[in-house]
Parts: structure tokens; C-alpha cells; sequence
């Protein structure tokens, strides 16, 4: 009727104008006729259902299941001797070390620990040292170091960052390298003898070098002035860390394992994930293809003991290992494999009855093309 | 500008409050008088908001009044302020990102609003002074100012009309800028000035700016030398407006009276206000879930913390020493600064990239509205228009569709079809089917049948051919594009012999056209008005003058127009024309039985009647209404109240000849539109101003109606059957509907609203406007609840519902009513006129049709379609698709960023609680912003879970995300048990893994940002996975960003890791990818997690098979649908498809 023909009057006054400019319209414009703007693009559409799933449910299930048997059988194979050294309990050889341990004494404290190997080790055999309850990723000491100082930039040597607090400076001279991290780095000593039955302890060659990835060595880290500079001399004007007995540059005598460059410190320096970790020591190359690395028989560890755990209840082990493609010895993998393959497996089948029993009631429910 | 509106009101208080004088020219009224002209504001417009110096400071204060916003700047003072885990960088960088961003888009809008602003206001204009012309530029003309505009020039402000160049002292306006109308409007210059503007010494007393463009009020007074000043009253036809052009007169004179700002186009200017999606709702309770989770993780940290560290020697052991600050700070300082920590830690929860990537998406998505080809329409050369982009997904929820009947379920395109004179019925035949009987050329037109007195016959022709306010389209102006003028229901299309049968009608209102246009039919042509007289050419080809003394405006309460015309035999005559309910009271009651069965039969068969009334007024009649009239118009306050005295005083007494009836056909596609809505278990209300005759009708042919719906009424003539009050009359039908519709009802699943078939009875609920006000203001309080109560429980039972007799208010108000009543559904309200913006904004969503009744709807709408059948793929497509695609987006962003932090959670119980992050700071950073941000934008912009046309073929679709389906609190969980169960598998599996950190075949260990590394790529790996296994339209695009962004994010790895970066402290990263890639057991293990993660995905999908019922559904839906529509075809299925190339 009238009231709705006319309403271009019946305003109340309602009316809102497109900004005092005026608002372009688009008018006379076709849209484009385009597959985006018609949203027309051509498209595969998948469509999961039984006919596709049950296939790479199979197919996980037999890919997985025998790689998960290859990861534990390999893991197996790997031979791995745990030596915890603490010295906690009363029984322990190192347990007077541990008991009288002080920062101030001068002379080192050496325990012994006898073991037994029962089986050979073949190839390379890897040392380890661990550590229970210690916590290198706890933020405070995590971020406590200068990777400034540690690449050998001059001006971080002698003005350590404020990171390293409070293990930046000692008596007003910075510490090199400084940081809860350097400060707090293992330094017990480990040797190995092996005790051949007719009664020689021979001491087993420990390889300090190639524990430490390769582009840390070179790359990450570097002495003030260049790794071939006498080194006292570079690192003239700081001190050393609080709680080490030698200078920096007194590390190692090799001068391409010495200093920030050491391979021990480098690979300290690599904080570890967890509370509870280990980390490489020393390696014992093979020598030939007839004797084993490290033969049956009994064997001795002779410990300098300088690193307190106790104060904080820690554990301190040695691990004698091998290794194979995958790294150290861990089961976790290979089960987890075959688990989930057997899993999918098992899906699979029971998948593939009910699919069965319910018969292609609905075509296979592929609307896609 | 504060300070310019204080004056500006403390000018006003000086002075008279409501009104203000303008000395035309600056010409005082008296010379003796010192003369002080008043202040007032510059001609300048400002619609920008900020200015070069104030951007930065405004801008950053509006955006930080955002909560999230303002959540991570607080975030990022912490990190700033507090020693944290992550540098200030990884979340200063995506806030100052967003930030940027947007301020970027809104300093772009701004300076094109500068831009625009400068246009108006440095745009050159004439103005008089002193007799000389002078340019100036638009912002210097001060009130006062005589301003001279060109042909088809702009109005630079608002304007008195004082001289024009036409001879008749009127021009010609249109006004389409300002509402959208784009017929032109006659605007007549003040009554009795003076030719020679030099002299004219005048002031003008007018009321203060006031935003409503149709009123005005205003008084002249003209000093001549030394006589009583004159006094002309001046109204809306005497103001042009700023904004407004003028057409078909060559130059206007008109004296500044509101400038710039107090312009009524700019009062009009006004930010609609906000709506808000319920997406948006939804979002905003994750966020809380999630900002609790947030705060119960701290909680939890700090509390461990704290008791972990009560254990000798692990607060503080030999290796790891505090600092002499950390040990001085206050014990309950650390607690707080430790859980502000966490809070940094673990704030990544909260993700600061989905309000961009939101933001992003509905901007973006919004184009393919506008792009779609489907809603071009040829005739009006126009697509859909997108007006805000907040409300896209919405369209996938409608629950309630409300909508117009005039020009949105019909065409809005009148047909004159029948009259009725004298309680004959009068039909042109052939009217659509046969031109020749049109095309005789000459006069009259033997098909009326002669069956009343020649005299009444030519009585109620003439009365057609005067009383309205057409104009006619002058031929003889070759310069003008005759067509672009003509509002497009003229006659332009026709095929007719030359001359007069061409011109075209100009009118507001398309019924007043198709009435003149019936009238020429029968032989009676209108040609015109010259200097007040109207010119109509007879059935015996005389042309007949008459003078045109008054026209009784149109309006919307009383329902009818008239015109005093004075005949050459020196008769004055009123012909009035309206709503029946308006007419028949005022004639002779023994004249309207006649014709009110006509009336109503016409009313039942969708027709639009209008009935006509004359009066002959004697001398002293005509004197004293003259009198009235003159009185009331030169009113200055409430001159509408005695103008409408005066017309009712007038309209009285008068003479019943015929009535017309005006065929307003159905839309294309209408029923087909409606059945699909309905379909998708839309409910489908019709609010019409229209008789419920015509809009129950339209309702049948439109299929709201079926032939087995019950229809239940509620009016005005049910109300009064029962021949007892109203009220209790009301009070037991209400009663006895909910009886039947609501308690008798099978119960209804929830979603399922109504099902195909037609098992169940379906209810129609039938309601007019004076019952409806009946119902909402009831006269106790109680009652009223309580009726509103059952109305709507019926109305939420009824498959359709009809308001006819609606106010524009009404209409709003029931929008209002549904959209509060329970469970909040979500409405939708669809119109095309201007008596339809009050429920289009009320709406949820509002939605404007180009139709032929202006721009008001579409300016005030969300979006704007220019046909009623878009309606449907708006909604089922579009809207369906939007949805799914936003609630995709927003549950995957809160589960991606929850196995994203969860392993930093965990991290905590392994490296004493010492907010140790388990990833590095640039992972943190680019894991929302590079690595997974693509891939779902992607996504949310292209996915098409099901093929448009399958949504367009089966409206069921619609009802699957019904109720917001896919944003609830089961979806909501389902997705955060995902995300947990994703983030403890990342953690642990790798947690084992280097239960043995050796996983180099050279022997050598991993550290912890090894650790992090892997849990992260499988991280990053997995979250992209699982969105590529929800794809389900995988496009180009799609392919690239997700396969590129895991190539991206590889070759970052590595590229962050290969070089010392000299801007870092610490070279945490160096080689870490690189290394971790030499590990096989990495390798495992990632591949291992990943697949494990989506494991539990597939099989859900396997097993879950949605697909098998929904086909059937399809199938048995298209067989049993098409049937009914051809086989009960209603008496009104005249669509426009139906009879193609019908010319009107």
C-alpha cells in the first residue's frame, strides 16, 4: 500500500550518509569471471574413508613394525657398562673422597674403582661421564655465559657480559671464561686400566678430541687472537674461574685442544636437556680388526676426585659405551616403533572386518572426483 | 572544535535557543544599527579523524583500548621491566606488528578522508558580494554568503533557495548522494523576492541544525524601504541541501544558512554502531578458558617453585649462585615476579597473530561476496556491495529471516491491472499481451466498458490524471540522458508511437506512476505542469487546464495525499487518494459498500488498492482552508501538527468515485528463494506496512504458506468476532494458539526445527500491527509479559509468521523481541526501503536490497544484494562456508598454540621450575607469525568443505552448523583435548628419547636447544599436518602455503643456525638443525610423533563416515521438492521468470 511506496518520506530521520566525501559504489562493473573470484579454483578434493585409510594404516603397520624391530634389535646390541662412582654409601671406594671433599685442598683426592667387563667391545668404545640431579638447563645457569667472549672477541674477554653474573668478575679482574656454566665445569679426572691376567695393569689411550661437534671446535668458539697465539699471553689481565684449579689457557698442553677451544670445556658448555644427563668424555679407538677395543676382563677407574654432587644430591657415573647408527643404547625408539606399527596394524584389521561386515553400503562414500 | 562548540552553545544561550538569524548578504536590517554578525562555523568538513601531529599518540591510544591489545602491551612491559625468559622481542615484535598494521590501514583511510575533505571544501564556488561574482574556494563560504550554483553542480552547503533561472521560479534537485533517490525533486525559490539580489535587504530566522534531511522551518523577513517588513514562511522545499545537485535549470541564487559541519549532511554522518558476530562471542569466552588455563599454570610453577626449592641444596647449589640482587629482593616480590614470568612464559597461549589473522580473513573473505558474479545483476548493472566484513560468518547462522514485502518478496514494480468506478470494475484487457490496443493514437479507449455514467467515468480519470505529484519528463531537453533521469519505471522501455506517449513520469513513488500511466490508457494523459497548472489531454484530445492550488503532502500516518485545483470553469475540486482505512471514514457511508468489495477482492487477489475521493469546495470553503493552510505553513513551531489539522479538516466530507488496483509483482525466484530458507530451517517472517489481504497472498504465492498450513490470526477483525473486549478476546486466542501450536506439537529436536515432510501440521501465525501493540503494551504489566511470552512461543512454532499493518518501528521492535527472546537466535532482516533501516539495524545482520525506493537500506545495511533470490546462495553458500571457515580457524588457533606451550609447561617440572624456555626466542617468535599463519589463512579464505552447488541443492546443509555448531563447548574440548594430547606426545616422546642424550652415531650429545629443536619441528610438522588433513578443497594456493611454509620453515632452521649472528648474545642455535638433521634417531622419532599425533585424526574420520545418511537425503529431497511446485502452482505464481518479456 501507500505507506510503503511513499517511505522514501517516512523517514525518522534515520538516515545515515555515506561520509560527507560520498562512498564509491561500484556500479557497472561486472565481477571478473575468474576460478579465484568465483571461488571456482580447481581443487583436489580427498576425502578420507575406509578404502584410503585402510591401506596406509597397513602400510605404517608393516614399514613400522619391522624398523621397530631393527631399532631394538640394534639397540641391543650395543653394549653399555653404568659406573656410579658417588661415593655415597659406606662401601664405596670413592666414598672418603667424597666425604672430604674441600675447595681448598690442595692435594687431589684419587679413588679407585674395580669393574668387570663380561663381554668384549668391539668397535669404538665411548667414555661418558654422568650426572644425576644436576640441573644444566635451569635458566639462571643457562643463559650465564658470553658467546661473545667464548668466539674470542677481545672486548668481551677483558668486559664479560652482565649475564655472567656473579661469576663475572674476581677481585675486579673479569674471569675467562666466565659464567656459572664455565665455572661449574666437571673436572674430575678419569683414567682406565685394564688388568690383563698375568697381573700388568696396562692404562687404556683415552681420545680427547672429536667429542665435540665439529663446528663448535671451529667455528662457535676461539681463543682471543687465534688459536696458534701463545695463549697466557692472550688471555693476560683476566683470572680464572672461581672454582678452577688452573687457568684457562692451562687446560690441555695440545695447543688446538687448549683454551676456549678445549673439547671438554666445549662439549660443557653444551647444557644438557635434563636434571639427569651424561656427556662424552673421552673415546678409546679401536686398534685393529682382530683385538676388541676393550676385551673381557677386569678393569680399573681411577678417579681424581675434585667435583662435588653431594651438596645437592647428585649422582656422578661412568658410561662405557658403543655405538651404533642410531647413537647410544635406548630401547624407547625400537618399542615405540613396533608398538605403533602393531597398533596400526591392529586398527587395520579390525577396520578392514568392519568394513567388511558393513559391506559397501554406501558406495565407498567418495562424493569427491 | 570543542571550542567552537562551546561557543557555539554559549552563543546559543545567549541569544534565542531554537532558532538563529541569517542576514542575507550581510546586510543589516537597519543601517542605524551597529551591526554584529553572528558567529558561526566555517564551511569546512571534517571527517577525518586525526591530523599529522596527533596521529601517533591518538591512534596508539584507540588501539590500545582494545582489550587484546592492551593485554600483550601489558605482556610486554613485564618482559621489559621484570627479568624474564624471553626477551621483550618475542612478543614486542607480532605487538608492534599488529600495531603497525593497523595503523597503517587506518592512516590510509584517514588521508583518504583528507583527501575527500579537501575536495568538498577547496572545490570552487560563486559567491555574490557587493554585485560583484567572486570564486572562492567551498570552505570560505561564511552563513550569510549568496552562493550561485551551476547545472549539475554540487550544493556546497546548505541553502536557501532565493533565485533561479527557470521562469516558474523552481529547479530541479536530486538528491541520489544524499538518500539514494535519484527522481528529481522540486525546490521553489521564496515566494514574492526580489529580482535583483543587490537590494534585497532580508533576514531569515530559522531553526537550528537538525539532522532530519525532510524538515525545515524557517521565516523570511524582507525590509523594503520604509514598509512593513514582508514575511515568507520557508520549508523543506525551499532549502537545497549540501550534497544534492542541481539538474535541468542552468543557475540557482540561494543565501548559506548552515555551513560545514551544521550542514544536515553532515549531522547525518554518523559511524553505525557496532555489531558483533557471535563468533566473536565465542572467541571472546576461549579467550577466558584459556587466559584461566594461563593464570593456573603460572600458579601452578610458582607454587612448585617454590616448594621445590624448600628441598636442601636445590634453590641454590654450588654451580648455580644467585646474583647479590636476586638475593636482596624480597621473598614475596620474587613469588610475584616469578609468577609474572610464567605468565610471559607461557602468554603464547594467548595468540596475539589470530585477531590479525581474524581481522585478515574477514576482510579478505569478504571480497568473494563482492566478486561473485552470481549476484551481478544486468539490469541495474550492480554486484553485491559489502559494507562490513565483521559479520560474514554470521550469514551462516541466520535463524530468523526477516523481511520486507514491497520490493523485497515483490518487485516493486507497478501495474496498473483494474478500477473500479462507481462499483463497476473496470479491467484493461490485453494489457499484457496485446500492444496494438495501445498503440491507437488517437484517444479514447472503447474497452471501458460503459457501465457507469460517462460523467463519474471521466470524474475519476481526471481525478487520477491531478491528484498526485509526478512529474513528467520534459522531451524537449535533448541534452539530457533521458534515460538516467527517468526513474526506470517511466515508460522509456516501451515501444510506442512518437510524441506524447514518450515521456517518461518522474515520482517518488513507482504506485503513483502505474496510476497516471492506467489513467493515459483509458485516455486521459498527463502532460504536465506549467506555472502552476496542470495540463491533461482528454479522451476527446482537449487539453484541460487546471490550476494547481495546494497539494496535501503524503504521509505515512494518514495515509493519503490530496490536491486543490482550480478548473477553467472556475471550480475548485480536492481529489484525494489513499488506503482505504483512510478514505472510507471520511466519505459518504452509503458509497462505500460498492466499492469496498471491489477493494477487498482486489486486497485478496496481491493487488495494491488505493481509493479516490473528490470534494467541490465552495468559495468560502476554499478561503478558509487557503487561510488554514497559508497559517500553518508559515509556522514556525510545530508546523506538522497544524498542517496535518488543517489537511484533516479539509479532508473531510468528500465523494467516494472508484478505487484502482496496482498489480506489485513477486521477485524472481521469490517462492523458490523462501522454500530454500525455509529449508535450512530458517523461520520466515514477512513485516509488511501492506493490508493483510495482499500480504497473505503474496505469502501463498511466495510458498510461506502451503496449502495444508494452518493459519492462525491474530487481528484486529479476529479480535472483534467474539463480540466481547478485546483484551479477553485476545487473551483466549492466545491461549488457544499455544494450545495447538506449542503444547498439542510433537516435541522438536533441538537444531531440527522442521523436517520435510509435511507429517506434522504446520502452523502460520498471522499478526497486525494493532494487535501487536496490543500484545507488547498491554495495559496491566504482567499481562504483558506474559502475552509477549506466548506470542513467542507461537511464533517460534509457526513455520512462518505474517505482520502486516506494521509501523517502522514495529518492525524493529519485533526484530528486537526475537532476537532477546531465548537462546538469542540469530536474525537476519532483509529490505529495500527506508521504513525497513530501523529493523535492518536492529537486526543481527542487515541486509539491503538495490531495489527501486532509494539507497537508505543499502547504505544502512551490512551487506546489500540487488535481488531477493541472492538471498540464498548468500546464505547457503556463502554463509555456511564463512562459518566453517571461521570456527575452523578460531579452534585451531587456540589448539595450536596450546601444544605449542604445553611442552614449555612441562618443561618446568624438568628444569626446576626456573622458566627455562624449552624453544628459542626466534621460534617463539615466528611460530604464529611465519611458520603456522599461512597455511590456516589459506585455508579459512578457500576451503570449501562441501562444493557450493551441493550447498545450494540441499538447504538441510545449513542445518548442520545451526547454532553456532562448530564453535560450542564439545567442539571447543574436543579440540583442547587434542591440543593437550598433542603437546604431552611433542613433550614425552622426545622426553624419552634423550633419556639417552647420545643420538649422534659420532657418540656426541644433544643439549637442550636440540631438545627444543625437535619437539618443535615435530610441532610445527604435526599443526600443519593435522589443518592439511581438514582440508578438503586443496587449491594451488593451499598446495603452496602449506607445503611452503614446512619448507620455510626448514630452511629457516637452518639459515638462523648457520651463522654467528653478531646481534645476539647468545649463539643458542648455532648448528643445532643442522645437527639434529645428522641424527638418525631424530629422524625417528619426528616421524615417529607426527605420525602418532594424527593417528587418533584419522581414525576419527574413518570411523565417524558422515557422508552415507546425508545422500540419501539429497536424493529423496530432490525427488519429492520439485513435484509440488509444479503441480500447485498458486493463483499468484506470476513471477517475473514465469512470464519472461512481459512488457509492463
Amino acid at each position: 500500500m501507500m505507506a510503503t511506496s511513499y517511505n522514501a518520506k517516512d523517514e525518522d530521520g534515520r538516515v545515515t550518509v555515506c561520509g560527507p566525501g560520498g562512498g564509491p559504489l561500484l556500479r557497472g562493473k561486472k565481477p571478473e569471471n575468474t576460478a579465484l573470484k568465483q571461488q571456482r579454483l580447481a581443487a583436489w578434493q580427498p576425502v578420507l574413508t575406509a578404502g584410503t585409510a585402510l591401506p596406509a594404516l597397513f602400510a605404517v603397520g608393516l614399514l613400522f613394525i619391522p624398523v621397530g624391530v631393527g631399532l631394538f634389535v640394534t639397540s641391543n646390541n650395543i653394549r653399555e657398562l653404568e659406573i656410579d662412582y658417588t661415593g655415597a654409601d659406606a662401601s664405596s671406594p670413592c666414598f672418603s673422597c667424597s666425604q672430604s671433599f674441600s675447595w681448598n685442598s690442595t692435594r687431589p683426592c684419587t679413588c679407585t674403582v674395580p669393574f668387570y667387563l663380561e663381554q668384549p667391545y668391539e668397535s669404538n668404545v665411548y667414555v661418558y661421564y654422568g650426572l644425576s640431579n644436576f640441573y644444566q638447563n635451569h635458566r639462571r645457569y643457562v643463559k650465564s655465559r658470553d658467546d661473545g667472549q667464548l668466539n674470542g672477541n677481545e672486548k668481551s674477554l677483558t668486559e664479560p657480559s652482565k649475564e655472567c653474573e656473579p661469576y663475572a668478575y674476581r677481585d675486579n679482574e673479569p674471569i675467562a671464561p666466565c659464567g656459572a656454566i664455565a665455572n661449574s665445569m666437571f673436572n674430575d679426572t678419569l683414567e682406565l686400566f685394564y688388568n690383563d691376567p698375568n697381573g700388568t695393569k696396562i692404562q687404556i689411550p683415552l681420545n680427547a678430541t672429536g667429542i665435540a661437534w665439529w663446528t663448535d671446535k671451529h667455528v662457535k668458539f676461539g681463543n682471543p687472537g687465534g688459536n696458534d697465539q701463545n695463549l697466557s699471553a692472550a688471555f693476560q689481565g683476566t683470572t680464572r674461574p672461581v672454582n678452577w684449579r688452573r687457568p684457562v689457557y692451562e687446560l690441555d698442553s695440545d695447543r688446538g685442544n687448549n683454551g676456549f677451544v678445549n673439547e671438554d670445556f666445549i662439549v660443557w658448555m653444551r647444557t644438557a636437556a635434563l636434571p639427569t644427563f651424561r656427556k662424552l668424555y673421552r673415546i678409546i679407538g679401536k686398534k685393529d680388526n682382530v683385538v676388541p677395543t676393550l676385551p673381557r676382563g677386569n678393569y680399573t677407574l681411577e678417579v681424581v676426585y675434585n667435583y662435588p654432587v653431594r651438596s645437592f644430591e647428585g649422582r656422578k657415573r661412568v658410561i662405557l659405551s658403543t655405538i651404533s647408527w642410531m647413537g647410544g643404547k635406548n630401547p624407547f625408539l625400537g618399542v615405540a616403533y613396533i608398538a605403533v606399527g602393531a597398533v596400526c596394524f591392529f586398527l587395520g584389521v579390525v577396520l578392514l572386518a568392519m568394513h567388511h561386515k558393513c559391506g559397501n553400503r554406501n558406495g565407498d562414500g567418495d562424493i569427491s572426483n | 572544535m570543542l571550542r567552537r562548540r562551546l561557543n557555539r552553545l554559549l552563543g546559543v544561550d545567549e541569544r534565542r535557543v531554537d532558532s538563529r538569524t541569517i542576514y542575507v548578504g550581510h546586510r543589516s536590517s537597519s543601517t542605524n544599527e551597529a551591526f554584529i554578525p553572528p558567529k558561526f562555523c566555517d564551511n569546512r568538513i571534517v571527517s577525518s579523524k586525526y591530523t599529522v601531529w596527533n596521529f601517533l599518540p591518538k591512534n596508539l591510544f584507540e588501539q590500545f583500548r582494545r582489550i587484546a591489545n592492551f593485554y600483550f602491551l601489558i605482556i610486554f612491559l613485564v618482559q621489559v621491566i621484570v627479568d624474564t625468559p624471553t626477551s621483550p622481542v618475542t612478543s614486542g615484535l607480532p605487538l608492534f606488528f599488529v600495531i603497525t598494521v593497523t595503523a597503517i590501514k587506518q592512516g590510509y583511510e584517514d588521508w583518504l578522508r583528507h583527501k575527500a575533505d579537501n575536495e568538498v571544501n577547496k572545490y570552487p564556488v560563486t559567491v555574490l558580494e557587493q554585485g560583484r561574482r567572486i570564486r572562492k574556494e567551498s570552505e570560505k563560504i561564511k552563513v550569510g554568503d549568496v552562493v550561485e550554483v551551476e547545472e549539475d553542480v554540487t550544493f556546497p552547503c546548505d541553502l536557501i533557495l532565493l533565485q533561479s533561472s527557470r521562469d516558474d521560479d523552481t529547479c530541479f534537485v536530486t538528491t541520489a548522494s544524499l538518500d539514494g533517490e535519484s527522481n528529481h525533486k522540486t525546490h521553489y525559490t521564496v515566494p514574492d523576492t526580489e529580482k535583483d539580489l543587490e537590494t534585497l535587504n532580508a533576514t531569515i530566522e530559522c531553526e537550528q541544525p537538525q539532522p532530519d534531511l525532510y524538515k525545515f522551518v524557517g521565516r523570511m523577513h524582507i525590509y523594503k524601504n520604509d514598509q512593513e517588513p514582508a514575511v515568507r514562511s520557508l520549508g523543506p522545499e525551499n532549502l537545497l541541501l549540501k550534497g544534492a545537485t542541481l539538474k535541468n535549470t542552468q543557475r540557482i541564487c540561494g543565501v548559506a544558512i548552515y555551513t560545514g559541519m551544521e550542514t544536515k549532511m553532515a549531522l547525518n554522518y554518523q559511524g553505525k554502531s557496532q555489531k558483533r558476530s557471535a563468533v566473536e562471542k565465542s572467541i571472546n569466552a576461549f579467550l577466558l578458558v584459556y587466559l584461566c588455563i594461563l593464570v593456573s599454570k603460572a600458579l601452578v610453577c610458582t607454587t612448585l617453585k617454590y616448594v621445590w626449592q624448600g628441598k636442601p641444596g636445590q634453590d641454590e647449589p654450588w654451580y648455580n649462585e644467585k646474583t647479590q640482587r636476586e638475593k636482596d629482593t624480597n621473598l614475596y616480590l620474587k613469588m610475584f615476579t616469578d609468577f609474572l614470568s610464567f605468565m610471559v612464559l607461557f602468554n603464547f597461549i594467548i595468540p596475539v597473530s589470530m585477531y590479525v589473522t581474524v581481522e585478515m580473513q574477514k576482510f579478505l573473505g569478504s571480497f568473494f561476496i563482492t566478486w561473485d558474479k552470481d549476484f551481478f545483476d544486468p539490469e541495474i548493472k550492480e554486484g553485491a556491495l559489502v559494507n562490513t566484513s565483521d559479520l560474514n560468518e554470521e550469514l551462516g547462522q541466520v535463524e530468523y529471516v526477516f523481511t520486507d514485502k514491497t520490493g523485497t518478496l515483490t518487485q516493486n514494480n507497478m501495474e496498473f491491472i483494474e478500477c473500479c468506478i462507481d462499483g463497476f470494475q473496470y479491467k484493461y484487457r490485453d494489457a499484457s499481451s496485446d500492444l496494438d490496443g495501445f498503440c491507437v493514437t488517437d484517444g479514447p479507449l472503447n474497452k471501458v466498458q460503459e457501465k457507469a455514467g460517462r460523467e463519474k467515468e471521466e470524474l475519476f480519470l481526471r481525478a487520477l490524471c491531478l491528484c498526485h505529484t509526478v512529474q513528467v519528463k520534459e522531451s524537449s531537453e535533448q541534452g539530457q540522458g533521458q534515460r538516467d533521469q527517468v526513474d526506470g519505471f517511466g515508460l522509456d522501455g516501451e515501444v510506442l508511437p512518437p510524441l506524447r506517449e514518450q515521456r517518461g513520469f518522474i515520482a517518488s513513488s513507482p504506485d503513483e506512476v502505474a496510476l497516471v500511466k492506467g489513467a493515459m490508457r483509458f485516455g486521459f494523459t498527463f502532460l504536465g505542469l506549467e506555472s502552476k497548472n496542470m495540463k491533461i489531454l482528454t479522451r476527446n484530445n482537449d487539453i484541460e487546464m487546471y490550476e494547481l492550488l495546494h497539494v496535501l503532502n503524503f504521509d505515512p500516518v494518514r495515509r493519503r495525499m490530496s490536491v486543490i485545483v482550480r478548473s477553467k470553469s472556475g471550480d475548485t475540486l480536492l481529489f484525494c487518494k489513499g488506503a482505504d482505512s483512510s478514505i472510507f471514514p471520511r466519505v459518504r457511508q452509503e458509497e462505500v459498500e460498492r466499492i469496498r468489495m471491489h477493494v477487498e477482492r482486489n486486497a485478496t487477489e496481491g493487488y495494491r488498492t488505493l481509493c479516490v475521493a473528490y470534494k467541490n469546495l465552495s468559495a468560502e470553503d476554499y478561503a478558509q482552508a487557503d487561510a488554514g493552510l497559508m497559517e500553518a505553513r508559515l509556522a514556525l513551531q510545530d508546523r506538522e501538527q497544524k498542517l496535518m489539522a488543517v489537511y484533516n479538516q479539509v479532508e473531510t466530507g468528500m465523494s467516494l468515485i472508484g478505487a484502482t488496483a496496482v498489480e506489485d509483482r513477486l521477485q524472481e525466484e521469490a517462492a523458490e528463494t523462501m522454500e530454500a530458507l525455509q529449508g535450512a530451517g530458517i523461520k520466515v517472517w514477512v513485516l509488511t506496512g501492506d493490508k493483510m489481504e495482499t500480504a497473505k497472498s503474496t505469502c501463498y504465492a511466495c510458498r510461506l504458506f502451503q496449502r495444508n498450513t494452518e493459519l492462525l490470526e491474530l487481528t484486529v477483525r479476529t479480535l472483534e468476532d467474539g463480540g466481547r473486549r478485546r483484551e479477553e478476546r485476545l487473551h483466549e486466542l492466545l491461549l488457544e494458539y499455544h494450545k495447538k501450536a506449542v503444547q498439542d506439537a510433537p516435541p522438536v529436536k533441538s537444531g531440527v526445527t522442521r523436517t520435510w515432510s509435511s507429517a506434522n501440521q504446520d502452523y502460520g501465525f498471522i499478526i497486525d500491527g494493532a494487535t501487536l501493540s496490543m500484545v507488547l503494551n498491554s495495559s496491566s504489566e504482567s499481562n504483558s509479559s506474559r502475552y509477549k511470552n506466548l506470542f513467542l512461543q507461537i511464533c517460534q512454532n509457526c513455520t512462518s509468521v505474517l505482520c502486516c499493518r506494521m509501523a517502522p518501528l514495529q518492525k524493529a521492535q519485533i526484530v528486537k523481541m526475537v532476537k532477546n527472546s531465548k537462546g538469542s537466535p540469530i536474525t537476519l532482516s532483509i529490505g529495500d526501503g527506508a521504513n525497513d533501516v530501523s529493523m535492518i539495524l536492529e537486526a543481527h545482520v542487515g541486509i539491503g536490497i538495490k531495489g527501486k525506493e532509494g539507497r537508505q537500506a543499502v547504505r544502512n545495511s551490512d551487506y546489500a544484494i540487488p535481488k531477493l533470490k541472492h538471498l540464498k546462495k548468500l546464505l547457503l553458500a556463502h554463509g555456511h562456508l564463512y562459518y566453517v571457515r571461521i570456527a575452523h580457524l578460531v579452534q585451531y588457533f587456540f589448539y595450536k598454540n596450546l601444544c605449542f606451550i604445553l611442552p614449555q609447561f612441562l618443561y618446568q617440572f624438568f628444569c626446576g621450575y626456573s622458566q627455562q624456555p624449552l624453544y628459542d626466542a626466534a621460534y617463539l617468535t615466528m611460530y604464529n607469525i611465519c611458520f603456522t599463519s599461512m597455511p590456516i589463512l589459506a585455508y579459512s579464505l578457500l576451503e570449501q568443505h562441501i562444493c557450493i552447488e551441493v550447498l545450494l541443492d540441499n538447504a538441510a546443509l545449513y542445518r548442520d552448523i545451526a547454532k553456532n555448531g562448530m564453535l560450542r563447548w564439545r567442539p571447543f574440548l574436543y579440540w583442547t583435548l587434542l591440543g593437550v594430547f598433542h603437546g604431552l606426545l611433542f613433550f614425552f616422546g622426545v622426553r624419552f628419547l634423550f633419556s639417552n642424550p647420545a643420538l649422534q652415531d659420532n657418540g656426541q650429545v644433544f643439549g637442550n636447544w636440540s631438545y627444543g629443536t625437535i619437539v618443535f619441528t615435530v610441532l610445527v610438522f604435526t599443526v600443519t599436518l593435522k589443518l592439511a588433513l581438514d582440508t578438503r578443497h586443496w587449491t594451488w594456493i593451499n598446495h603452496f602455503v602449506i607445503w611452503g611454509s614446512l619448507l620455510f620453515y626448514v630452511f629457516f632452521s637452518f639459515f638462523w643456525g648457520g651463522i654467528i649472528w653478531p646481534f645476539l648474545k647468545q649463539q643458542r642455535l648455532y648448528f643445532v638443525f643442522a645437527n639434529m638433521l645428522s641424527s638418525v634417531s631424530a629422524w625417528l622419532v619426528i616421524i615417529l610423533l607426527i605420525l602418532l599425533s594424527l593417528l587418533p585424526e584419522i581414525l576419527l574420520v574413518v570411523f565417524h563416515k558422515p557422508r552415507g545418511p546425508r545422500q540419501k537425503l539429497v536424493q529423496s529431497n530432490v525427488g519429492d521438492h520439485r513435484s509440488p511446485r509444479s503441480a500447485a502452482r498458486p493463483l499468484l505464481m506470476r513471477t517475473f521468470t514465469d512470464e519472461s518479456n512481459t512488457v509492463i
